[in-house]
């Protein structure tokens, strides 16, 4: 397994392989081909940020390009996933999302639900998260939070390309609607793939470092910034367990216990903004579940609860670091109650 | 058929007036239910509406779609759904339509092709061109259609799926109820056309208005608007006229309408009425077969209402089904 891809071409691999196996398998959204109707390259784009460039080329119509219209076209895919599809819908940035809410939430959701079991709604929505970009308040929101609140919906943020290809194809394959968020700052990253297909199970989390002093809870972007800090905590002899949640729901609280179980300290890292955050949903039900085997308090390490600023500067200053990680880390190990 | 006008035969025109004094007599039926405090929740109900469902669905198998109103009852019937399932899930009890999940504002038969009634205005257009666009792919000439009241028509989940139609030449037709009235506001005050033809033209599809109380004149327009979809022409817009014999929801005083307003609708623009009398006036059908055919329905009706009351409500355990738990 010595081939290395980013995490652009993991999704672009996990599309292609899932359209080759499954004609039912087809991709919606804006620019995802980029070039329809003018008179250039017919994927001139292949997504805004080439993330579906030669799709296009081996499976044809099935990638239409969208009119910008989110209600329109992720209703459409949500209402072809009613009829018997697969469709995966691309939206872009999840900021995008406040334009057709209305689609995913009171229709893809609860369809299974409020007509009694007799619906499935196979429907995958991708779209790009987080901040680091230089993209501002409105192309930069880690909003899965939003998601994890609405039952029906299943939240994927993988922080690799190996997770990410295989958490895509399992998406595509899973009959509930899957909200599947992709870290923008993530896209360029790479890591070991295998060249064929695989389905992660969702529910299982991913113990990506293991250490017994302290358990580090977090998704996405932020696994990254909680191995540098364990790094930095490693050379003071404090060794961080770090759990990767991969899929936010459903979401694999046993892993989370049993490994707070083990440190008796607990790291809730995200970057969701603070207020009913998945940072602060895990730190509750450590509490209420496991409030026995914690020795210090629970510390949480999210953004400030400002909107996402643009100037570099600021917007660094407003991305949790390592270095904050860190500074938790060693809060939880100074005073404990027991 | 000799010496029969109609574009339908003796049994089709007997089968549309079933339909639609099904739908009369279970709407009229819950009105007086839900007076009583026997129903929970919301009811919309679709009496005075019936040629539009019933003209339009004449047309439809169960491999096209359609999504619905939250003023849906009607369009549930005219599609094919049991109106004892439909009942049981009025009244919220086990063995309904969606196993009493839904209610009145989210009835579903996706095996009869009826995507769900719909609480929230306007959101079933984007979802019927995703039935469309499955429709296309699949490439057996079914359609999706869409009906929204003539308040939804605003909503811009309704003005984008009309622009992706046409941009997708989708097999779908987006049908305005218009009842002039959205909910209380009057649909002159609330919208700034005077046309859907004009409407439709805006984005680049053809528009049709027709006399939503005439029965014939759904159905003739519906036919050629579901022909050309049927057969790689694209969406339409079609408006239906109409008139809505209850209130916005039922407990709706109806003070917004001028004096005499409902008296005048229920005289004058009765779509049943106006069906009876052509039809019986042209002699292809009798006074006494609509009888014979008034008699069953209110037996229907009354037995669907004794089957919803004597159903069981769901469980505790019904409560979790039906959707992943473990978040």
């Amino acid at each position: 397994m010595a081939r290395k891809i980013s995490m652009k071409q993991a999704i672009n691999e996990a599309l292609d392989l899932e359209m080759a196996r499954d004609p039912l398998v087809i991709c919606m959204g804006e620019d995802i081909v980029g070039g329809a109707g003018g008179q250039g390259e017919m994927d001139a784009w292949g997504g805004v940020l080439g993330v579906t460039k030669g799709l296009y080329a081996k499976h044809g119509d099935r990638l239409m390009d969208t009119p910008l219209s989110e209600s329109a076209y992720i209703g459409a895919a949500i209402g072809a996933a009613a009829c018997g599809y697969r469709p995966v819908a691309e939206l872009m940035f999840i900021d995008f999302m406040g334009v057709c809410f209305d689609q995913i939430y009171n229709q893809a959701a609860k369809f299974k639900y409020m007509f009694g079991g007799k619906a499935e709604t196979p429907v995958v929505i991708r779209a790009m998260v987080g901040a680091g970009f230089r993209a501002a308040a409105q192309h930069s929101q880690m909003l899965t939070p939003l998601f994890t609140h609405i039952p029906g919906l299943k939240v994927v943020c993988p922080s690799t390309p190996y997770d990410t290809k295989g958490l895509l194809i399992q998406s595509i394959r899973d009959n509930d609607p899957v909200i599947f968020c992709e870290h923008k700052n993530l896209y360029g990253f790479e890591g070991e793939v295998p060249e064929g297909s695989y389905a992660i199970p969702f529910g299982e989390a991913n113990i990506v470092r293991e250490g017994k002093h302290v358990t580090i809870v977090t998704y996405g972007l932020m696994v990254h910034r909680s191995l540098e800090a364990a790094a930095e905590l490693a050379k003071e002899g404090i060794e961080a367990e770090i759990v990767d949640l991969r899929t936010l729901s459903p979401l694999d609280m046993d892993t989370v216990l049993d490994s707070v179980t083990k440190t008796g300290r607990l790291v809730c890292v995200d970057e969701a903004s603070p207020r009913c955050s998945i940072a602060a949903d895990i730190s509750a039900q450590v509490v209420q579940q496991a409030f026995g085997a914690l020795k210090a308090g629970i510390e949480m390490v999210t953004p400030p609860h400002v909107p996402v600023p643009f100037s570099p500067v600021l917007e660094d200053l407003y991305i949790p670091s390592g270095a904050q990680i860190a500074t938790a880390v060693r809060k939880t190990l100074q005073g404990g109650h027991k | 058929m000799a010496g029969n006008p109609f574009p339908l035969n003796k049994g089709q025109l007997l089968e549309a007036y079933r339909t639609m004094k099904t739908i009369r007599e279970f709407e009229e039926r819950l009105h007086v239910d839900f007076g009583r405090g026997d129903i929970p929740g919301f009811v919309h109900l679709y009496a005075g509406e019936e040629a539009s469902a019933t003209g339009i669905m004449a047309h439809l198998g169960d491999g096209d779609r359609i999504a619905s109103t939250h003023r849906g009852h009607g369009h549930c019937i005219a599609k094919g759904v049991d109106i004892v399932a439909m009942m049981k899930e009025i009244y919220g009890r086990k063995g309904g339509s969606c196993n009493g999940k839904g209610g009145s504002m989210h009835i579903a038969d996706l095996s009869k092709g009826m995507m769900g009634a719909n609480g929230i205005l306007g959101a079933g257009a984007p979802l019927a061109c995703g039935a469309a666009l499955a429709a296309k792919l699949r490439k057996k000439g079914e359609v999706a259609i869409t009906f929204v009241g003539d308040g939804a028509s605003n909503q811009g989940t309704f003005l984008e799926s009309l622009n992706l139609a046409a941009v997708w030449n989708l097999p779908t037709i987006f049908v305005v109820e218009n009842n002039g009235y959205a909910e209380s506001t009057s649909r002159d005050y609330g919208t700034a056309v005077d046309s859907y033809v004009d409407r439709a033209a805006g984005f680049g599809m053809p528009g049709v208005t027709v006399d939503g109380t005439d029965f014939f004149a759904v159905y003739e327009a519906a036919g050629e608007i579901i022909r050309r979809a049927r057969e790689g022409g694209g969406p339409t817009l079609l408006e239906c006229k109409m008139v809505r014999f209850h209130g916005h929801f039922e407990g709706d005083a109806q003070t917004y309408r001028g004096p005499g307003e409902n008296e005048e609708n229920r005289n004058n623009k009765d779509c049943l009425k106006k069906f009876s009398a052509e039809v019986a006036g042209s002699g292809v059908i009798t006074i006494d077969e609509l009888k014979a055919i008034d008699a069953d329905v209110m037996l229907q009706i009354e037995h669907a209402v004794v089957e919803a009351k004597a159903a069981p409500f769901p469980t505790l355990a019904d409560l979790t089904t039906d959707v992943y738990i473990k978040y």
